[in-house]
């Protein structure tokens, strides 16, 4: 019953650690207007907005749907606004994508976001509360603990997560809006980096960025633009409990699901196999192994084996985070609607530098809270 | 003239300050964990359906979704199943670095919880280590986590990996 | 394209749930609030979390004082094992609106939709104002019943209304409260008595303002055999639509509300003869503006539950005028129903769904 739908538009900023040159407003109208270019589209052809970012205490703007609604060319549309913590770039683009296939609107416009640099991201992430321990650790003392976690578990050597390191900065030199360029990175460039949350160093970690990104999506009777669309072959969301007893946080049960349920959409019974690249929320090195793992691209405990034997990398059989990933910009609100958006760049052969040779089918996945919300879709150039 | 104006370069900063006073309330679960600490003690409470016990409740079970109502009186040791250690200086930090940040879970909980770990060198702690409570002075305790000063490392043997593995 | 050039699935509102409605619960945190709500909704009908496909929630962190407060709030539910899951910082309306997307594709038959605000933690004037365009408007921290006043003035300017019609909705809204046991104020004033109240901000007088309340609230939608199986009178939403308007209070004509009425067409509100709307007006003058917007004439019960006058828990109030809305057919009050919510300064987002009763 549902209708098909197609990525028709992408877009985004040059991610930087400080976009001092554009107000909130004219971030977000940088990554539309490419979009809508690339689409070949103006703002009165749009039918609906949609539009995600991570919490609006990194602006001190609330609700920014509502400020913003004229910048975006919404007024007298429809206007939506998700929040689904980190993942919230992959399922606002997912909201979007329901608008066209349940028939309701042909063109929608979807833009996440994240500017950083307006607020302090780590006090907004900390916020003393009254109850908890006076003890804060920001995010990377949220997960660092569950790197040495699946270490331990997987008996993975410890350089694996600097290889991951190393790989996607290389990467993203290739990648003209990636916010770090790193010419010069190595394994001992990694290992000389300060040690933020031990066992993770900073080189392993993502940056901070101020960035946007956007995409036009349409039903099959709307489709037009510059490159071939990337057609949505699969879509889906899953959300676990923060915090229970028994909970897996380094396999989460929610990312496993969600995987299954989107590679059932999508006729994928192999991932390794079938997808030609995969762009996957790797905000710390190691996330890549356990990704590996937990999105089925290898046996349980064998992800970093992966990653050693340069699968993923860009020559490598499986390609993850061509575009250099979270590692290399980390516009977070907007982080995972990126990696939705470069497996449509990849499919649809407009990734320049970066483009996987002859890809067709890719996943694109995003991650939020402590591992608990998952949003993933399946994108091909074929028509589903 | 606009050459003026343009001859100072663009605004690129505004500064407004926000302050916003919130009066936070910690409900009928964490009310009682709270009252606990206040006591010197570590109270969680029991799910009826899954029988797991929480360390501190919020008041309900996570899994099931219904009201955690079973009291439950824990002990003031505890195993820490993970940690790492803290390197890195952040607005609001009230700790000199480096620090460990241990997942510890206490004796008859099910939930492990984040805590401060010291009076151990950072390069010494284990997974697995048997760690306890050390409280402000009785007549410093309030109803609040600031209650316990930190956890430290209470002399006995490393649990086994398989006692806590699934709280990682 | 209208909701009407194509087929609409039938979706219902299979039941519904509210907190009862309180200036300040300073016992129970987030979830212990939603957690009976909850049990509310699924017990009304008969079934569990199990039965649903889907979970959307609508609620903002300003109101909390914290990031991720939706996080924790879904330990009111129980999403294990792991479950299809959104949520929308906006009203729980428009979370209802995300999920009946998703349930128009026909993959899925049943959806639990939930928003909670507790509008008393923080002062709730001071937080709006970080809505405003954080540029040229918010540095300056205009609160929001000044910019209503504003509103409210350039309304009896108009000629459209005074205050004694301001006064009218108010009296009217808080009287029709008394029968609506979850409400915070219900009394029975005369118009006459409450245009002596003093003025908070001219010409805006205290009775013309809402409460500030702490409240949640829960609806499940269903379709297919779900819809016919969970209730003996289905509530069909047959039309749904939401628009927003521009930002700057200076660009806008703040004695009309065109995204209402602009929702309202797509809607298909004028299809048919309308028994009840319950209308997200937090300020009394708003009622009039969106009535007029909504195309309502004199014949429609507003607000019979006494709306946001009666009660507003922010993030919420949106969602309960469709609950509302709902059981007014349910009970068989009403054959066809309108509900409205609303979000930003002036009514500057607007949403619309029509409701009617099946057999």
């Amino acid at each position: 019953m549902a209708e098909r739908c197609a990525v028709i538009g992408v877009g985004q900023t040059h991610h930087k650690a400080k976009r001092d040159d554009v107000s909130i407003a004219g971030l977000v109208r940088e990554a539309a207007k490419m979009a809508l270019a690339d689409a070949d589209l103006t703002w009165s052809d749009i039918d609906a907005v949609v539009i995600g970012k991570a919490p609006d205490m990194f602006e001190g703007n609330m609700m920014p749907e509502i400020y913003l609604a004229p910048a975006l060319g919404a007024v007298g549309k429809p206007m939506f606004r998700v929040h689904t913590a980190g993942s919230v770039g992959g399922s606002t683009a997912l909201v979007a994508a329901h608008l066209v296939s349940s028939g309701i609107h042909k063109r929608v416009l979807t833009v996440a976001y994240e500017k950083q640099s307006d607020s302090d991201a780590m006090w907004a992430l900390s916020v003393p509360q009254p109850f908890a321990a006076p003890l804060l650790a920001g995010a990377g003392g949220y997960f660092a603990p569950h790197i040495r976690a699946y270490m331990r578990r997987s008996g993975a050597p410890d350089y694996i997560g600097r290889m991951v390191a190393v790989k996607d900065r290389k990467n993203a030199m290739r990648n003209p809006y990636a916010h770090l360029h790193l010419a010069d990175i190595d394994m001992k460039m990694v290992e000389d980096s300060m040690m933020l949350w031990d066992p993770l160093r900073y080189l392993e970690a993502c940056p901070s960025s101020d960035g946007a990104a956007a995409m036009v999506l349409a039903a099959e009777d709307a489709v037009s633009g510059n490159y071939p669309p990337a057609w949505v072959h699969g879509m889906a969301m899953r959300s676990e409990p923060t915090m229970f007893a028994g909970r897996d946080q380094i396999n989460p049960q929610a990312g496993r699901d969600c995987s299954a349920d989107v590679y059932r959409q999508a006729g994928v019974t192999n991932p390794r196999e079938q997808f030609d690249c995969a762009e996957v929320y790797v905000p710390f090195s190691w996330y890549e192994p356990m990704w590996l793992e937990n999105l089925g691209f290898c046996d349980l405990g064998d992800g970093w084996k992966l990653t050693e034997s340069g699968a993923t990398a860009f020559d490598g059989d499986i390609p993850w985070n061509a575009s250099g990933g979270v590692l290399s910009s980390n516009p977070i609100g907007a982080s995972g609607m990126l990696r939705f958006l470069e497996v449509a760049m990849q499919v649809r052969g407009q990734a320049g530098e970066h483009q996987v040779d002859g890809a067709k089918l890719a996943l694109g996945q995003a991650y939020g809270g402590g591992s608990q919300f998952f949003s993933m879709w399946v994108v091909g150039s074929a028509k589903p | 003239m606009a050459d003026e104006t343009t001859d100072q370069g663009p605004v690129t900063t505004l500064a407004t300050p926000i302050r916003l006073d919130f009066d936070f309330t910690p409900g009928v679960a964490q009310s009682k964990f709270l009252r606990g600490l206040e006591r010197g003690e570590f109270h969680g409470q029991r799910c009826s359906v899954c029988g797991k016990v929480y360390v501190p409740s919020r008041g309900s079970c996570p899994t099931d979704g219904v009201p955690t109502t079973e009291d439950v009186l824990l002990g003031n040791a505890g195993t820490v199943t993970t940690y790492c250690v803290v390197n890195v200086p952040f607005a609001g930090q009230s700790i000199e670095i480096p620090y460990i940040c241990a997942q510890i879970l206490l004796d008859g909980a099910n939930l492990s919880f984040m805590g401060l770990l010291q009076e151990i060198p950072t390069d010494q702690i284990r997974m697995g280590m048997r760690v306890e409570a050390v409280w402000v002075d009785e007549s410093d305790l309030t109803p609040s986590l600031a209650s316990v000063r930190y956890f430290r490392p209470n002399g006995e043997p490393d649990a086994d990996y398989d006692t806590y593995k699934e709280y990682l | 394209m209208s909701a009407a050039a194509r087929a609409v699935r039938p979706v219902s509102i299979a039941s519904f749930a509210q907190s009862q409605n309180v200036r300040k619960d300073d016992e129970r945190n987030e979830v212990e609030g939603l957690m009976p709500v909850i049990a509310e909704v699924f017990g009304n009908i008969g079934i569990t979390k199990d039965d649903v496909d889907f979970i959307c929630s609508g609620s903002t962190d300003y109101l909390i004082g914290g990031p991720f407060s939706f996080v924790m709030a879904l330990d009111a539910v129980g999403v294990w094992p792991p479950r299809s899951e959104s949520h929308v910082e906006m009203d729980g309306a428009w979370a209802l609106y995300e999920a009946w997307v998703l349930l128009q594709e026909g993959e899925i038959d049943a959806a639990l939709v939930y928003s909670f605000g507790r509008s008393s933690l923080g002062d709730l004037s001071e937080i709006l104002t970080l809505q405003l365009d954080p540029y040229y408007e918010a540095p300056m921290w205009p609160d929001i019943v000044s910019l209503s006043a504003l509103q409210a003035r350039a309304l009896i300017d108009s000629g459209k209304a005074t205050e004694a019609d301001f006064a009218a909705v108010a009296s009217r809204s808080r009287r029709d409260a008394l029968s609506n046991p979850k409400s915070q104020v219900a009394n029975d004033i005369a118009p006459e008595v409450l245009l002596q109240d003093d003025y908070v901000v001219a010409p805006l007088r205290r009775h013309t303002l809402p409460p500030i309340t702490d409240g949640a609230a829960a609806v499940v939608l269903a379709a297919g055999d779900k819809a016919t199986a969970w209730s003996d009178r289905p509530v069909w939403i047959t039309g749904f639509d939401h628009r927003i308007e521009t930002h700057s209070l200076g660009a806008r004509d703040l004695t009309t509300s065109p995204s209402t009425a602009k929702a309202a067409e797509v809607a298909g509100v004028a299809a048919g003869k309308v028994d009840v709307a319950e209308i997200h007006a937090p300020f009394a003058h708003q009622e009039l503006i969106l009535a007029e917007a909504l195309g309502l004439d004199d014949s429609v019960a507003i607000n019979p539950s006494g709306g946001a006058l009666a009660a507003n828990p922010l993030m919420s109030a949106g969602l309960i005028r469709i609950g509302e809305a709902a059981e007014r057919i349910r009970s068989g009050a009403a054959d066809r129903a309108v509900a409205h919510a609303t979000s930003g300064p002036c009514l500057q987002q607007n949403l619309v769904c029509v409701l009617e009763g099946g057999a």
